[in-house]
């Protein structure tokens, strides 16, 4: 810890800090799912009759957003278009934390700086659309809204880094991989930079406690992951032996 | 009745604009006292009501995944606001699926999150008052919990079981709904639904054996309480008395009368429909279907067949075993409970019974797949049987058959406006209003293609088309079981049977 400056300290605490409320909501709440009994049998059908079918079910759930893909096409094409630029600019990052880094994430490196883009014009268009429909204006709050700008803010202060005000990437990547192997080190002297880790630190804290559980939710929502065996085999209710 | 305005049909589902407040007035009638206390909730709400719905409300998150999961993960999309047939007969924004979660999760936010109890302005967090009470009295009986809404949600989010576990929260501090209510209590005390004792039951089956036995010649019998039958046939109680429900029974009566399948009824167990499912208790849905069992056991049956009942038989198929499995005092031969379209066809496909279509030239036939049936459950041994196992029982009775818009029928089929408790009168500008989709896309195959005969398997979908179509200018003659058809075409005498 020598030689760090106090802004570091302040820094390293905080990152610290974020992810570990991050993974601790995070894990409480999937147990919470987990753990919390399905009395009866609720698939919506028609549902598949093996577990082999609710894995093909849930891939095109999460792959593809199957249902939402039915239920309205201009809302899926924001959305999946958004999800997809957010998977790759994740991945895109991991080139700041691995080391050595995989060929693989730096054949992705060039589509994140689009997906940055992409990212931010998609974010724009959920949007629009929350403002300018008559029913979604009705029922989006503050908290529909501050996600799409947090998730817009973070993508444009990261392009501005890439673009406008060029941040020392080895100076970056000197201080995450300095956090991951928990031997931290100075964090760059480029506010942009600042700005954009702290950003991340907001979606990270604000993640669990928020809609943004979805992403780990969807995974034991029982209307799309129960089989439809009803009378092949017998579904207990736990609290109703 | 008159002054209810009815939307044109032009065979479109026009998305309204939202109109506020625009179903206010349609208010469900509250339960009275006794009958409250009858089902073992408060005769009426207690000073403490807000503690005791609240601790109800947690109770459920526990043993819910569904309403934990829901209350949480939504992200507010928006695919579901142009869905349910509520919003899209009176455009009240309440009436969109995530909007009437939202009055139980803005409830939830306040008193079950972190961030709620923190910030409860950003995510709109709010105390259970009156005011919410109200709204949810208002909404979540304006909710014929069909699932629609569930097929288009990314997250399969199903607002039935946010507006069963609000009912049953209601019921905790005494606010239960009559129409409900009352019903239960006369199936746990009689045995069925319209409270009807034994006498009046074996009569009115004497009278239907005189009947057909003057219309065909044959003596059809409507067995009650026989022991020892091969079959006991389950029907929801409409089907004693309401048209076009008892043609449907008349139907069932000739199938095993041609099949040679002794058969019985029971007037212990003289009710299929489920109410519990609708209040959202497990304790009393599982009261009326153990009678079931308890008849099966007593008068020794083989096998159970059940009627056409659109929520009865999701709860036949998906809870029974459950509730009151297992059916092992059953014969392992055949799928118990089976569903009468089911043992038709399949007598039908075996050439068991005599068929003679030109009985029902007259007609062009679609049929209305019922929600619960669709969404709810299955037939047969694919998924989707249970579109396809009565379509086809139709079309081997009937030569002309039509299905209507794709976007109205199969998994994505519109309710009839008066499921889940809604078939009451003070709910008729809401049942009316409900039924639009359904009318429009009636419309649009009756101007097209001649159709004079919506087909359904569900008690409710009868009763509420009889009495709604004709407000839109349709004759309630359109109306019709799917065993009438069968009752129609088949040839008495015909064959050997099984």
């Amino acid at each position: 810890m020598k030689g760090l400056s106090t802004l570091s300290l302040v820094f390293i605490f905080l990152c610290y800090t974020s992810a570990a409320i991050f993974l601790a909501g995070f894990v409480r709440k999937v147990y919470e799912y987990a753990v919390t009994p399905s009395p009866l049998k609720i698939p919506t059908m028609p549902a598949p009759t093996t577990k082999g079918g609710v894995v093909l079910r849930m891939t095109g759930e999460v792959l593809f957003f199957t249902s939402l893909f039915k239920g309205n096409k201009w809302t899926w094409i924001g959305g999946y278009i958004f999800h997809i630029v957010f998977l790759l600019i994740v991945l895109r990052h991991l080139r700041y934390v691995l080391v050595p880094t995989p060929e693989v994430i730096y054949f992705i490196g060039p589509f994140g700086i689009h997906a940055g883009i992409i990212l931010v014009v998609s974010a724009g268009y959920l949007f629009a659309r929350r403002i300018f429909v008559d029913r979604t204006r009705y029922i989006s709050s503050g908290a529909d809204y501050f996600a799409l700008i947090l998730m817009a803010l973070i993508a444009a202060t990261g392009l501005a880094m890439q673009f406008l005000f060029m941040a020392d990437v080895s100076a970056v990547k000197d201080f995450m991989v300095g956090l991951v192997t928990f031997s931290p080190v100075n964090i760059p002297d480029d506010h942009l930079f600042i700005v954009h880790l702290t950003l991340v630190m907001v979606l990270l804290v604000y993640l669990p406690f928020s809609k943004l559980m979805h992403a780990g939710g969807i995974f034991f929502s029982p209307t799309r992951v129960m089989v439809d065996d009803c009378n092949e085999k017998r579904h207990i209710n736990p609290w109703d032996r | 009745m008159a002054d209810i305005k009815t939307e044109q049909l032009t065979g479109k589902i026009k998305v309204p604009k939202i109109n506020e407040s625009a179903a206010t007035e349609d208010r469900a009638n509250r339960a009275r006292e006794e009958q409250n206390v009858l089902l073992g909730f408060p005769p009426s709400k207690p000073d403490n009501w807000q503690e005791i719905a609240l601790n109800k409300m947690g109770e459920l998150l526990t043993k819910y995944k569904s309403l934990k999961l829901f209350l949480d993960v939504c992200v507010k999309c928006g695919a579901c606001t142009d869905k349910c047939h509520y919003f899209l007969g009176t455009g009240d924004p309440n009436n969109m699926p995530v909007a009437r979660q939202e009055l139980m999760r803005k409830v939830y936010r306040k008193h079950f999150t972190t961030a709620g109890k923190l910030f409860p302005g950003l995510s709109r967090a709010e105390e259970l008052t009156e005011d919410v009470m109200d709204e949810w009295w208002n909404y979540y009986h304006q909710c014929s919990q069909c699932r629609r809404c569930s097929v288009f949600c990314p997250f399969g989010i199903d607002t039935a079981e946010i507006s069963m576990a609000a009912r049953e929260i209601m019921n905790s501090v005494g606010m239960g709904q009559k129409y409900s209510n009352e019903v239960l209590g006369k199936v746990v005390t009689v045995g069925n639904n319209l409270g009807i004792e034994k006498p009046a039951l074996q009569n009115s089956l004497e009278f239907l054996e005189d009947d057909v036995k003057e219309e065909t010649g044959t003596d059809v019998k409507f067995p009650l309480d026989q022991k020892n039958a091969e079959v006991l046939l389950i029907a929801p109680s409409a089907d004693f008395f309401s048209s076009p429900h008892i043609e449907g029974l008349i139907g069932y009566g000739k199938v095993f009368h041609e099949a040679g399948v002794s058969w019985t009824m029971s007037s212990y167990a003289s009710e299929f429909a489920n109410f519990g499912m609708f209040i959202g208790n497990y304790d009393l849905m599982k009261k009326v279907a153990i009678r079931i069992r308890d008849a099966a056991e007593e008068l020794n049956v083989k096998r159970i067949v059940v009627g056409e009942c659109g929520h009865a038989w999701r709860v036949a198929y998906s809870f029974w075993n459950t509730l009151i499995g297992p059916f092992d005092f059953l014969d392992p031969e055949h799928r118990s409970p089976a569903h009468i379209c089911e043992f038709t066809l399949d007598l039908i496909q075996r050439d068991a019974l005599k068929i003679d279509k030109s009985y029902n030239d007259d007609l062009v036939v679609t049929f209305h797949d019922s929600c619960n049936v669709a969404r709810g459950s299955r037939m047969g041994n694919s998924p989707g049987g249970q579109f396809e196992i009565p379509r086809e029982l139709i079309k081997s009775v009937c030569r002309n058959f039509v299905d209507m818009d794709e976007e109205t029928i199969r998994e994505v089929t519109y309710c009839c406006g008066a499921g889940g408790g809604l078939l009451t009168d003070e709910l008729m500008d809401l049942r009316v209003k409900g039924a639009m989709p359904r009318a429009q896309a009636l419309h649009e195959v009756m101007e097209r293609n001649g159709v004079n005969t919506m087909a359904m398997i569900c008690a409710i979908c009868k009763a509420q088309f009889t009495k709604v179509l004709p407000e839109y200018g349709v004759d309630m003659s359109v109306v019709a079981s799917v065993h009438q058809l069968v009752s129609n075409a088949i040839v008495l005498g015909g064959k050997k049977g099984v």
